[in-house]
């Protein structure tokens, strides 16, 4: 497990995900967290990469490489620095997590030895058996090009020190670069794989070899939300930026005129969700997006759609909340948020996907029920899925495309179907037994009705007799009840069971903990507790059955969530109705995620009644105890 | 292949098609000014030669939101100011459609008003017609935007402290490419107007006045009017946008003087609507997007375009 430090600017972000990918080419599996502040230039970043021979589904606990590079828009303390020295923070503020018996490799260009004195490195490295590596990564990066391509210096040393194959790195650099430019870099990361070989080396950490069977790609989960929209036939999107959703945003906008598809980006959230019902409403496969904030501003459009019916897909991006939080830290605390913002009974689809995999797969279900049942669906994620990135089998991505309109007629059938004695389309009937009435679209020749967010008849015309509100209510909650049994018979359930099957404790997960929470139930697992985990996405409509089966077998049960108030606990006895007396939570708010090894401890010290969990964790005991 | 049949379709077209055999009668006020606008649409379908299948009319909220309920065509009637987003994504998705947004001045200019801003700015090939009574006349004679200042409502016990807005002047600043006003008491210029912005390839606006005699009582009725374009008084050029400016500063003035200005103020033919700039960079598809979904043919896969930069 690496971390490649440095400062925000400094494309820290690239460096790593061609580090990365040349570890996946290698044959490994690698899974990056990225860590970044609320700034445009400045402060300290960070990119950690795990990699190993097994499979990796999670950041996992701390790191072993510590890769410091230089941080090139620090201000001195003579300028004016508030910080403190932000020359050394990319070294210094890492090396509280680093493990013991780790590497430091870190960049002496920026810094004299005594800017560092305070932070008795040579002591800590006693301490904690860490094998540091000083080397002037800025001043070879100077010498044979320009200082920017120091990130490859450190690339290059790092190789060096973990005995690391560097033919993947210089093919990718042969990929994306070309002429001086490409040769510079080449040329630096020889000499300071050179360089560093003449270290003489304390430490035992090297790179494992492994091999895939088949191709891989390496991608964040806004890369798979992205491309399952693109896979459903989705060719409209609306959006306003904002962190963390923009990189959907981002991506769909990138690729969608080359699709065939509009990307609109607009005065607000408001008028997003708008555009995209406006586009649906037109006939074509529409979605938008947000995190919190924008969300927020979308509740009314999302009644719109509940009510006119029109297809929407929606996606939220989770960051700290309330209002504007903290913009880059993780979060799983808008769950109550989307299922009920908007006045009225809601009337939405939402699902969480615990992984890249499942993001893939529930934004394609979203598109499907949300056309098929004209409905709103939302899928459900956060700032740790958007933009973690692990490799996934190139084959996964083989599939059919489904631009299919749902339940939507075309001229001949709308010519066949019932209406009105004025001549209106009826498009809103009563007695459709899966509540889903079929829509016609503008521009069709006899299909024409209303769409009103006021209650209205079987043509759309607005009514506020009791009778037909009952039978529209029932009719539109009506689909809600299908959509379940729908996602219940369907081959693949998107709830995940992990451990052995008769283990009588239990863990409960949701959306992007899930992965975590089940290399944690490994570990515990494998320290002699019994325990598994059910990962749950289906937020709306609840997978009550599976839910309800997996508290039954278990004694106790600890969910573990990403807020302050147990949402999905609350969710969960609301939907159930009972098992206040054997649910617990373990809860995180602080903008991290957990890491497995907390999960690990929070898990032991607070089941059957213990203590209370360390660090920023909160437990919360079941009713019962 | 029958897509979208009732789009371009070529025959004669009688006003009444556009009556909707379930609401015939408008319930609108006795003596509203809406019923002027109702009846200058109706009129002004059959000279744009456009059918009530292949028009989509967008409404907002209050009285003026009811238009599409007594006008016979594709409707949506949305949420309180945002007719607009609605209707221009609309447009996008199958720009064959004649797309029709109307609401009324709290809508338009109020709550909505990010969205006309905006709308106008990307001058959307479509018709906004806002019903300016200068009150909130569903929720029973509040103050809105365009009411004068010193108008006193429930509200706004003392009087309203604030100048009311001045739509022609923003809708101009904005970037609408036709702007007119015309008056609910003047059918027969509403109507031309309407024809001619119905017509115009860009985003028109029309700021209807329509007397509300129920909550408006001390209004004026908008009588009598001067068209600009008659008057002796101004010699504007439509196309000068310095010159519209001013007289639109100058109608807007005199409104609340008891003169009322109507006609056109702004038209600019030339300048390509948001649909035209889009389609002339790649951004929007020749081909209407809605078309695709009723059509055999290839979809794109990420399988195929999009993984390989990941590998």
């Amino acid at each position: 497990m690496w971390r490649i430090a440095g400062g925000s600017g400094d494309g820290i972000d690239s460096t790593s995900q061609n580090f990365a990918k040349a570890l996946m080419r290698s044959g490994l599996n690698v899974f990056t967290h990225r860590h970044y502040p609320s700034r445009i230039r400045g402060g300290h970043t960070y990119v950690e990469v795990r990699a190993s021979n097994e499979p990796v589904r999670s950041r996992g606990d701390g790191f072993n490489f510590l890769l410091a590079l230089g941080d090139s828009f620090a201000r001195s303390e003579q300028d004016g620095a508030y910080y403190g020295n932000e020359k050394v923070k990319p070294l210094t503020e890492s090396l509280a997590d680093l493990n013991e018996g780790g590497v430091v490799l870190y960049d002496t260009g920026f810094f004299e030895e005594a800017d560092i004195a305070e932070i008795r490195l040579e002591e800590r490295a006693e301490e904690n058996g860490w094998h540091v590596y000083p080397m002037d990564l800025r001043g070879l990066a100077r010498e044979h090009g320009r200082e920017v391509m120091r990130n490859t210096a450190g690339v290059g040393a790092a190789a060096a020190l973990l005995g690391q194959d560097t033919g993947y790195f210089e093919e990718l650099v042969r990929e994306a670069m070309s002429g001086e430019v490409m040769e510079a870099n080449l040329t630096i990361f020889e000499m300071a794989y050179e360089q560093a070989s003449e270290f003489e080396f304390s430490h035992d950490l090297r790179v494992p070899t492994g091999g895939h069977d088949t191709d891989q790609a390496l991608m964040s989960g806004s890369n798979a939300i992205a491309y399952a929209a693109l896979d459903s036939g989705c060719r409209f999107i609306a959006g306003y930026p904002m962190t963390p959703w923009t990189d959907v945003f981002t991506i769909m906008s990138q690729n969608l005129s080359e699709f065939g598809g509009v990307a609109e980006q607009v005065e607000d959230e408001i008028a997003a969700a708008s555009l995209a019902i406006g586009a649906s409403h037109a006939g074509v496969k529409a979605m938008s997006g947000s995190s919190g904030g924008g969300f927020a501003l979308m509740s009314e459009p999302l009644g719109l759609a509940e009510m006119t019916e029109t297809p929407l897909v929606l996606v939220e991006a989770m960051r700290a909340g309330p209002s504007t939080g903290m913009p880059t830290k993780t979060e799983q605390a808008d769950l109550e948020h989307v299922l009920y913002t908007s006045q009225g009974d809601s009337n939405r689809v939402v699902f969480a996907p615990g992984n890249l995999e499942e993001a893939y797969e529930q934004t394609r279900t979203a598109f499907q029920v949300a056309y098929d049942y004209q409905i709103p669906a939302i899928l459900l994620y956060d700032q740790k899925l958007g933009g973690e990135m692990r490799n996934v089998d190139v084959d996964f991505f083989d599939r059919e495309p489904d631009p299919s309109l749902g339940a939507t007629l075309t001229e001949e059938e709308i010519s066949e179907a019932a209406h009105h004695e004025s001549g209106k389309f009826e498009r809103y009937r009563h007695d459709p037994d899966d509540g889903v009435s079929p829509r016609s679209v503008p521009g069709q020749t006899g299909g024409r009705f209303l769409a009103s967010g006021n209650e209205h008849n079987a043509v759309g015309h607005i009514s506020e007799d009791p009778d037909n509100r009952k039978a529209q209510m029932d009719r539109r909650v009506r689909k809600l009840e299908r959509v379940r049994a729908e996602l219940d018979d369907s081959e693949h359930s998107h709830q995940t069971h992990h451990g052995p099957a008769d283990a009588d404790l239990g863990m409960l997960a949701w959306g992007s903990q899930q992965d975590t929470v089940f290399e944690a139930v490994d570990r515990l697992n494998a320290a002699g507790h019994e325990v598994k985990a059910l990962g749950v996405s289906d937020m709306l409509p609840y997978p009550e059955t599976e839910v309800r089966g997996f508290l039954e077998s278990v004694r106790e049960c600890v969910v573990v969530e990403m807020n302050a108030t147990g949402q999905f606990r609350g969710l969960t006895q609301k939907e159930l109705g009972q098992y206040g007396e054997k649910l617990a939570s373990l809860l995180k708010y602080d903008g991290e995620a957990f890491e497995p090894g907390e999960v690990v401890e929070g898990f032991e010290s607070s089941i059957d009644g213990g203590q209370p969990a360390a660090g920023n964790m909160r437990f919360v005991p079941a009713a019962g105890d | 292949m029958s897509t979208f049949t009732a789009i371009g379709e070529d025959r004669e077209i009688d006003q009444e098609e556009f009556t909707p055999g379930i609401e015939p009668q408008a319930t609108w006020c006795p003596g509203c000014g809406d019923f002027g606008v109702l009846k200058a649409l109706k009129g002004a379908m059959p000279e744009v030669g456009r059918t009530p299948d292949e028009t989509l009319l967008v409404t907002g909220i209050g009285c003026s939101g009811k238009l599409s309920s007594y006008f016979e065509s594709y409707g949506f009637h949305s949420i309180h100011g945002r007719a607009l987003p609605v209707a221009r994504a609309a447009k996008l998705a199958n720009p064959g459609l004649e797309v029709i947004a109307a609401g009324g001045d709290g809508d338009g200019y109020g709550i909505g008003g990010n969205h006309f801003m905006h709308t106008a700015r990307e001058n959307h090939d479509m018709t906004y017609i806002v019903f300016n009574n200068e009150i909130f006349g569903l929720t029973k004679g509040q103050t809105s935007p365009t009411s004068p200042k010193g108008h006193e409502s429930k509200t706004q016990p003392h009087g309203s402290a604030k100048d009311p807005v001045r739509p022609m002047s923003l809708s101009l600043a904005s970037g609408a490419s036709y702007v007119a006003r015309t008056a609910a008491v003047n059918p027969r210029q509403a109507q031309e107007i309407l024809v001619e912005a119905i017509q115009h390839d860009g985003f028109a606006h029309i700021d209807f006045l329509t007397q509300c005699p129920t909550w408006n009582k001390d209004a004026k009725e908008y009588v009598p009017y001067t068209d600009i374009q008659d008057s002796d008084e101004f010699d504007l050029d439509t196309g000068d946008r310095r010159e519209a400016a001013e007289t639109m500063y100058e109608a807007e003035s005199r409104l609340y003087e008891g003169e009322v200005l109507t006609g056109r103020f702004y038209h600019d033919p030339d300048r390509p609507s948001y649909g035209e700039e889009k389609r002339a960079q790649g951004d929007v598809p020749e081909e209407p997007v809605a078309e695709r979904y009723f059509e055999d043919g290839e979809w794109e896969r990420t399988a195929d375009r999009l993984i390989d930069r990941h590998t």
